[in-house]
C-alpha cells in the first residue's frame, strides 16, 4: 500500500453526510406533514364537510353551570370557550396554589422526628398517589351529591352560609357597588406588607439590624382595608343567600363539580409534590443543618434560612412538572360536568361538527397555557439557581 | 443499530399514513370487502342500543345494524358494534370508524349539511320531556321549572332545545352537563339536579335501568321538541346510502303486508305481487341494490319487521312498555311509511 490515502468521496465524508441526513429528515417531517393537512383536506372537501373558523362568531345557544364572567347563549362560541378557558385557569391556578401547600407540610412531616405524624404523611402520600386522579375525581363528586342534603335541609354552619348538594352558599358585602375599593385595598396593602419586608431584609443583610417587618406588615394588610371601609361608612349590609324555589337566590356559591375538582386535584398533585420537597430537604447535606445549629439557629430558622434556598434549586424542576400535570389533569372535568375549556369546547365541536377546528384550537391553548407556566417556573428556577462566587 | 430502528419507525409512519386514503373509496365495497358492518351504537341505553342480559347488543336501533348486516351478507350477526358517546359519533363516522350511525341520533338540517352526513328513513319518533321526583309535588309542567337545576348530556340537540326553551318562557336554569349517561344520571338520582332532560324514550329508559325505585319518579306531560331519530351514513357512496335506507323500508312494509319473522316462510310461494317482491320471489331488487335477492327475506326472517323489533325493544314486551303513539304504521295513526318496495 502506498502511503498516501485514497481521496474519500464527497458522500462518505463525514461532514457532508450530517449534512445530508438533516435535509432528509428535515424533507421528510415536512412531508408528512404536508401530506397529512392535503389529505384531511381533500377528505373533507369530498365529504362536503365545512371547514374554518367562521363558527367562533356563530350564537352558542347553550348555557354553561359556572361563568366567571356574565354568559348568554345568545353570545357567541367564542366567547363560551372563553368562559371554559377562565374557569380552567381559576382551578389551575388556586390547585397550584394549594397543592404547594399542602405538598410542602406533608414533605416535610414524612421527615419528622414525631413517628406518627411522619407515619401519617407516609399513608397520606402512599395511597394518594397510587390512585387513578379520575377515580380520586368521581370519588370526591359522589360524596359530595350523596352526603349532602337537599336545599330544604342544608346545613347552616353560621349564619347565612348553606351547605348543600347544590354547592357552598355565602353571603357577600352589599356596600353601595364600592366593595372593589377595599379589596383593592387589601391587595395594596399586601404588595405593601411584601415590599416591606423585602427592604427589611435587604437593610438586615446590609447593616445587621432587625425589623418588626411581620407585625408591620400584618398592620398594614388589616387596617388599610379597615381604614377605606370606614371611610365609605361603614356599611354593614350583606347579600345573603335564600331559599327560593329550587334553589337559593343571592350571595356567592361555589358548585360540587369546582369542589370535587378542586380537592381531587390538588390532593392528589401534592401527594407527588410532597416527595418531591422530600427529596429536595434530603439532597441538603446533613452537615449544613448540624452547622446551622450549632449557630444557634432554631429548627424553623435553619429549615426557612439554610436548607430550604439549597433545597429549592433540587425541588423547581420536577415541581415545574407537577404544575403542569395538575393543569392538563384539570381536562379531566368533563367526567364530573365542571364547565371547563375541553367541557366547552366538547360541547362547541358537537354543535358545529368542527373536531378538526375546534381541537386544534383545544391543543394550542392548553399549550400556551403550559409554555407560559413553563417560562414562570425557569425565570424563577434560574433566580434561586446557586450563585458560584 | 440505533439508525435502522429510526429508518423502520419512520417507514411504519409512512405505511399508516399511505394507508389512510384506502378507507376513502366506497363503503358499500369496503363492507362487503370486510365481510363485517361496523355499526356506531349507544354505550348503552336499554330498548335502543345495550348489551342484554346475554352479551349480545339488542335494541331498536341495533335491529337497524343488523337489518342492514342481514340484507349485506344474509346474517344478522355479522356486526361489530362500536358503542359512542353523543360527543364521539359524529366524527366516528365521518373518519371512516364506522360505517353507519344508528344510536337515537336526531336528524337537524345542520347535520343533514355540515357535518356530511346522509339520514336514512326515520326508525322512531320522540320529544324531549323530563324527568322529575315526585316530592317536587308543586311541579305540574315545564313551565314550572323557573330557577330549577338541570341534569343534560352534552354535545346533544336536547341541550340547545333546554336552553331554547327556558329563553322563549324567559326563565333562568342552571345546567349541569356530564359526558357519560351513567354518571349525568347518577348525579340526578343523588338529587344533583331537580330535574333530568332527554327525549321521552330515554328518560324511561333511564327511569326503568337506573332509579334507586322507579315508582319515585315521574315525566312531565311537556314535550318541547320534536326528536325524529334515523341512522345515518356519510356523504359519497349512494349505493350504501340506498341500502341502509331500503333495509329500514323494508321492516316498516313487511309489517304493512303482515309478513313477520314467524309467518315469513309459510308465506313462500303465494300469489301476493307486493310479497313476492318482498321475499325475493320476484328478482330485480336484490340486483338493484347490489345484493342477494332474498335480502329483505333475511331481514324480516332475522330481524323481524319494525312492529316486531319496537314490542321487543321498547314496546310492550319490553320493560319500557311505550305506547306506539306516533310510531304506528301511516294507515294505524303514525308517522311510519314506506315508499313502494318495487
Amino acid at each position: 500500500m502506498t502511503s498516501q490515502a485514497p481521496k474519500t468521496p464527497w458522500w462518505n465524508d463525514r461532514a457532508n453526510r450530517a449534512i445530508l441526513y438533516q435535509v432528509a429528515v428535515v424533507g421528510l417531517v415536512v412531508l408528512a406533514g404536508w401530506y397529512l393537512i392535503s389529505n384531511t383536506l381533500a377528505n373533507l372537501a369530498a365529504r362536503n364537510i365545512a371547514t374554518g373558523f367562521d363558527f367562533l362568531t356563530r350564537e352558542a345557544g347553550f348555557a354553561i353551570g359556572e361563568t366567571p364572567i356574565d354568559f348568554d347563549p345568545a353570545d357567541s362560541y367564542a366567547k363560551a370557550l372563553l368562559i371554559g378557558l377562565l374557569n380552567t385557569v381559576i382551578v389551575a391556578v388556586l390547585g397550584v396554589i394549594l397543592s404547594t401547600l399542602i405538598g410542602t407540610i406533608v414533605g416535610i412531616a414524612r421527615l419528622s422526628g414525631n413517628w406518627l405524624v411522619a407515619r401519617i404523611a407516609t399513608v397520606y402520600v402512599e395511597i394518594l398517589r397510587n390512585i387513578p386522579v379520575l377515580l380520586q375525581l368521581l370519588f370526591w363528586y359522589a360524596l359530595i351529591t350523596e352526603a349532602l342534603p337537599e336545599p330544604g335541609d342544608a346545613f347552616q354552619p353560621l349564619e347565612g352560609v348553606f351547605l348543600s348538594n347544590r354547592g357552598l352558599k355565602y353571603p357577600t358585602p352589599d356596600w353601595g357597588g364600592l366593595e372593589w375599593l377595599v379589596l383593592a385595598a387589601l391587595i395594596l396593602g399586601i404588595v405593601l406588607a411584601f415590599l416591606l419586608s423585602r427592604w427589611a431584609r435587604l437593610r438586615q443583610a446590609a447593616t445587621g439590624q432587625t425589623f418588626p417587618s411581620l407585625r408591620l406588615g400584618l398592620a398594614l394588610i388589616l387596617a388599610w382595608p379597615l381604614l377605606i371601609w370606614l371611610l365609605i361608612g361603614a356599611p354593614t349590609a350583606f347579600d345573603a343567600p335564600m331559599l327560593d324555589g329550587f334553589d337559593f337566590t343571592g350571595g356567592h356559591s361555589v358548585s360540587p363539580e369546582f369542589v370535587a375538582l378542586l380537592t381531587g386535584l390538588t390532593l392528589y398533585t401534592a401527594s407527588f409534590i410532597a416527595e418531591i420537597v422530600r427529596s429536595g430537604i434530603l439532597a441538603v447535606a446533613p452537615g449544613q443543618t448540624e452547622a446551622a445549629l450549632a449557630l444557634g439557629l432554631k429548627r424553623g430558622q435553619v429549615l426557612r434560612l439554610v436548607v430550604m434556598p439549597q433545597a429549592l434549586r433540587v425541588i423547581i424542576p420536577p415541581l415545574t412538572s407537577q404544575f403542569l400535570n395538575l393543569t392538563k389533569n384539570s381536562s379531566l372535568a368533563v367526567a364530573i360536568g365542571y364547565p371547563d375549556l375541553v367541557s366547552v369546547g366538547n360541547t362547541t365541536i358537537n354543535q358545529t361538527g368542527q373536531a378538526i377546528e375546534g381541537v386544534a384550537i383545544l391543543m394550542a391553548v392548553y399549550l400556551i397555557v403550559s409554555l407560559a407556566i413553563s417560562a414562570f417556573m425557569n425565570w424563577y428556577d434560574k433566580k434561586t439557581a446557586l450563585v458560584s462566587r | 443499530m440505533k439508525r435502522t430502528a429510526f429508518w423502520a419507525a419512520l417507514a411504519i409512519a409512512c405505511g399508516i399514513g399511505v394507508a389512510m386514503p384506502a378507507q376513502a373509496g366506497t363503503t358499500f365495497d369496503a363492507v362487503k370487502a370486510r365481510g363485517i358492518l361496523n355499526c356506531g351504537v349507544h354505550t348503552g341505553l336499554a330498548g335502543f342500543g345495550a348489551p342484554d342480559d346475554k352479551g349480545e347488543w339488542a335494541g331498536l336501533d341495533v335491529d337497524v345494524c343488523r337489518a342492514v348486516a342481514a340484507a349485506m351478507f344474509g346474517d344478522a350477526k355479522k356486526v361489530k358494534y362500536v358503542p359512542l358517546t353523543t360527543q364521539q359519533r359524529f366524527t366516528a363516522l365521518q373518519s371512516g370508524e364506522i360505517d353507519m350511525l344508528s344510536r337515537n341520533t336526531t336528524v337537524t338540517s345542520q347535520r343533514d349539511t355540515e357535518l356530511g352526513m346522509n339520514f336514512g328513513p326515520f326508525n322512531f319518533y320522540d320529544g324531549q320531556g323530563f324527568l322529575i321526583s315526585k316530592k317536587l309535588s308543586k311541579v305540574k309542567s315545564a313551565k314550572d321549572l323557573k330557577g330549577a337545576t338541570i341534569c343534560v348530556l352534552p354535545g346533544t340537540t336536547t341541550e340547545l332545545n333546554l336552553t331554547d326553551y327556558f329563553r322563549a318562557n324567559k326563565m333562568n336554569f342552571k345546567p349541569v352537563v356530564i359526558e357519560k349517561q351513567d354518571e349525568l344520571a347518577a348525579a340526578f338520582f343523588a338529587g344533583r339536579c331537580d330535574a333530568i332532560t332527554s327525549d321521552s324514550s330515554q328518560l324511561a329508559s333511564i327511569r326503568s335501568a337506573q332509579a334507586p325505585k322507579p315508582e319515585d319518579y315521574t315525566l312531565l306531560p311537556d314535550l318541547i321538541s320534536k326528536e325524529p331519530f334515523a341512522p345515518a351514513v356519510r356523504h359519497g357512496d349512494d349505493q350504501w346510502f340506498d341500502l341502509v335506507k331500503w333495509s329500514v323500508y323494508a321492516m316498516f312494509e313487511a309489517e304493512e303486508k303482515g309478513v313477520g319473522s314467524a309467518n315469513i316462510d309459510s308465506l313462500k310461494g303465494g300469489s301476493d305481487p307486493t310479497i313476492k317482491r318482498l321475499l325475493g320471489e320476484t328478482p330485480g331488487l336484490g340486483k338493484a341494490l347490489g345484493v342477494n335477492e332474498d335480502w329483505a327475506y333475511q331481514i324480516v326472517k332475522q330481524v323481524g319487521n319494525y312492529g316486531e323489533s319496537f314490542d321487543r325493544n321498547v314496546g310492550a314486551n319490553s320493560k319500557l312498555k311505550l305506547p306506539r303513539g306516533l310510531n304506528s304504521l301511516w294507515n294505524q295513526g303514525g308517522l311510519m311509511y314506506s315508499p313502494p318496495v318495487r
